[in-house]
């Protein structure tokens, strides 16, 4: 049996073999007091893999662990398994072709997704945006956060050992569904928003479901505070675990929730108001702790605040009026003015042929309050309807860059618990 | 967004940088910076220290696919306290693409440069821990590189030769 242990901290995979080297290369030489063998004769140390398919690591995230008995001394992580390549992808297609695909980075809240490419494209091409369809935007950015957030929450709960609350908050998710169903006409991967605007406008059915799921979703959460705020076994699994103070957190470039939890109020929507966020009356919530307590309660308390938002923008947002900008040279016309006019049928081949195209030369950035963090889009255009350069600034990529330092000295029991609080998407960060 | 803050630290920047300042526009309320290749390092102490930019977002590579100065590198920096944001640009030549590391500075420009390295194979010297960070390594190519084609490069990736059910 003994034999055998040493055998397996360092059996390696052989499949891309140069990559794995240098992947367990760097995870050997930090620390020379490593080694694996006759030294260590009750072989406490061990390296262990966990992913890339792991049902906790949530998508294909891959993390290698140095333990010392059940510690972590030393962590990496192996990204890029959903890598597709996003971003050149992006140099070739206009930027309203490019805009399903945003739908498929963070696809748990697609929403933002869209919305974040367009105000950034709109930005740069110099678009202005209707009233009414900014309000259209905001409300079902919230409802994203929402949608997010109640993933998180269900899957943070179920790795910290409670089945049940998944249920619940899918329950709530497909509420959320039904609602993006009748708002877009598609449950997950919505792309409603246009260049310009947006695709159609609420409709009543639309429109009450949004009002009746904001009427009682603050029960639910109530609810859920209830059962977990002073559950002695989620507070114990979670209180001090993965925690991260403001300097290390700034310093390792965290972002979103995560960031806020250390102290940091650091919100886009507040930071650099977009949209008509300035308009709106509402707290940024933080923590000082910078556990993965921390970071549920300011999820908790951002969807609260998500809430009153919507509430708001239903009272200001104008009963009638237009939801995409009338300019053939900058959104799409309208379907009725394709089927019924020449000039609607040849601005609609236009636009799908060439699209927007920004002055030549010029770059830009745009970033948004995605639920997971700061999502900005940095394009440089050379004056045709394709960017010249997309880049896309993902907040699970920083998120997940500093999983490395905080996983740091963590037990090995924790990661899961510390990977689900900290809410990394794949998609998002592999890009 | 307030403009008087920025145009000081832009003052403070032109000031520090003197003719090593090459370029600098704010035509998208952002100001872009732009100096020379020598001078990253000090200029990037300088703003975290004297201007505060504590907060590296994240780094840019972009391919200008021009035969001077090919690449550009793009430090995307925030300044919590002053509440700006800062985008400070290098050019680096197509033959030897290599800029000192910045992983001193800022912590987190590990896994962006690592980001760069990978997707246009500019190196990053000082780095701790240079490797591809998306793609394996036994990948040969930069894909972000505008000479990559779209569909790829047939035959670079190792596929499985076999299902699990057949070894």
């Amino acid at each position: 049996m003994f034999q055998t242990n040493s055998n397996i901290s360092r059996k390696k995979p052989t499949y891309f073999r140069e990559h794995q080297e240098a992947l367990y290369k760097s995870l050997e030489d930090k620390h020379a007091t490593v080694e694996l063998d006759e030294s260590d004769p009750l072989a406490t140390r061990m390296t262990l893999n966990m992913g890339p398919q792991h049902p906790a690591t949530h998508g294909v995230l891959r993390v290698l662990m140095e333990l010392d008995g059940e510690v972590i001394t030393k962590c990496r992580l192996d990204t890029g398994y959903l890598h597709r390549g996003i971003e050149k992808m992006a140099e070739n297609k206009t930027y309203q072709e490019f805009m399903p695909y945003t739908d498929r980075m963070d696809y748990l809240s697609p929403y933002s997704n869209n919305v974040a490419l367009c105000l950034a494209v709109e930005k740069i091409a110099n678009i202005e945006v209707p009233e009414r369809a900014t309000y259209i935007r905001m409300i079902c950015c919230e409802l994203a956060r929402i949608s997010s957030h109640l993933l998180w929450l269900g899957t943070m709960i179920m790795d910290a050992g409670a089945l049940s609350f998944f249920l619940w908050t899918f329950r709530e998710r497909e509420k959320l569904y039904d609602i993006f169903d009748e708002v877009a006409g598609h449950r997950f991967t919505v792309s409603h928003s246009r260049i310009g605007g947006v695709n159609n406008d609420f409709t009543p059915v639309a429109e009450e479901k949004i009002r009746k799921f904001v009427r009682e979703f603050p029960d639910e959460l109530r609810g859920w505070h209830k059962i977990l705020d002073r559950n002695r076994i989620f507070v114990d699994r979670n209180n001090g675990v993965g925690a991260i103070g403001h300097e290390e957190g700034i310093a390792i470039g965290l972002a979103g929730p995560s960031l806020r939890a250390t102290g940091i109020a650091y919100d886009i929507r507040t930071f650099e108001p977009y949209m008509l966020y300035d308009q709106m009356d509402f707290m940024v919530p933080t923590r000082t702790e910078g556990d993965n307590l921390a970071r549920y309660y300011c999820r908790m308390e951002e969807m609260a605040e998500s809430v009153s938002i919507i509430e708001q923008c239903f009272e200001k947002m104008p009963k009638k009026g237009p939801i995409r900008v009338d300019d053939a040279k900058k959104s799409y016309p309208s379907k009725d003015e394709v089927y019924y006019s020449m000039e609607g049928l040849i601005h609609d081949f236009m636009m799908t042929d060439t699209g927007v195209c920004p002055p030549a030369g010029a770059e830009s950035y745009h970033a948004i309050e995605a639920p997971k963090g700061e999502l900005g889009f940095y394009i440089q255009s050379d004056g045709t309807g394709h960017p010249w350069r997309l880049k896309i600034k993902s907040p699970s990529f920083s998120n997940l860059q500093g999983l490395e330092t905080i996983l740091d000295g963590e037990m090995v029991a924790d990661t899961v618990v510390v990977i689900g609080g900290l809410d990394p998407v794949m998609g998002d960060s592999d890009k | 967004m307030n403009t008087e803050i920025r145009d000081n630290l832009l003052h403070g920047i032109r000031e520090f940088m003197g003719d090593d300042l090459l370029e600098m526009n704010v035509d998208y309320v952002h100001p872009l910076v732009r100096i020379k290749r020598d001078r990253l390092l000090d200029a990037c102490r300088f703003l975290k220290n004297t201007l505060h930019f504590i907060y590296l977002n994240e780094i840019i590579g972009t391919d200008r696919f021009t035969s001077d100065d090919r690449f550009e590198v793009i430090y995307h920096l925030i300044s919590l306290r002053n509440r700006q944001r800062l985008f400070l640009k290098v050019r680096v030549e197509e033959e030897n693409p290599v800029l000192p590391s910045v992983t001193d500075i800022w912590k987190s420009a590990n896994w962006n440069e690592r980001e760069v390295f990978d997707m246009f194979g500019i190196r990053f010297d000082g780095h701790p821990d240079l490797r591809r960070i998306f793609l394996p390594e036994d990948f040969k190519y930069y894909p972000l590189r505008k000479e990559f084609p779209l569909l790829g490069v047939p035959g670079s990736l190792e596929m499985p030769t076999s299902t699990p059910d057949h070894d």
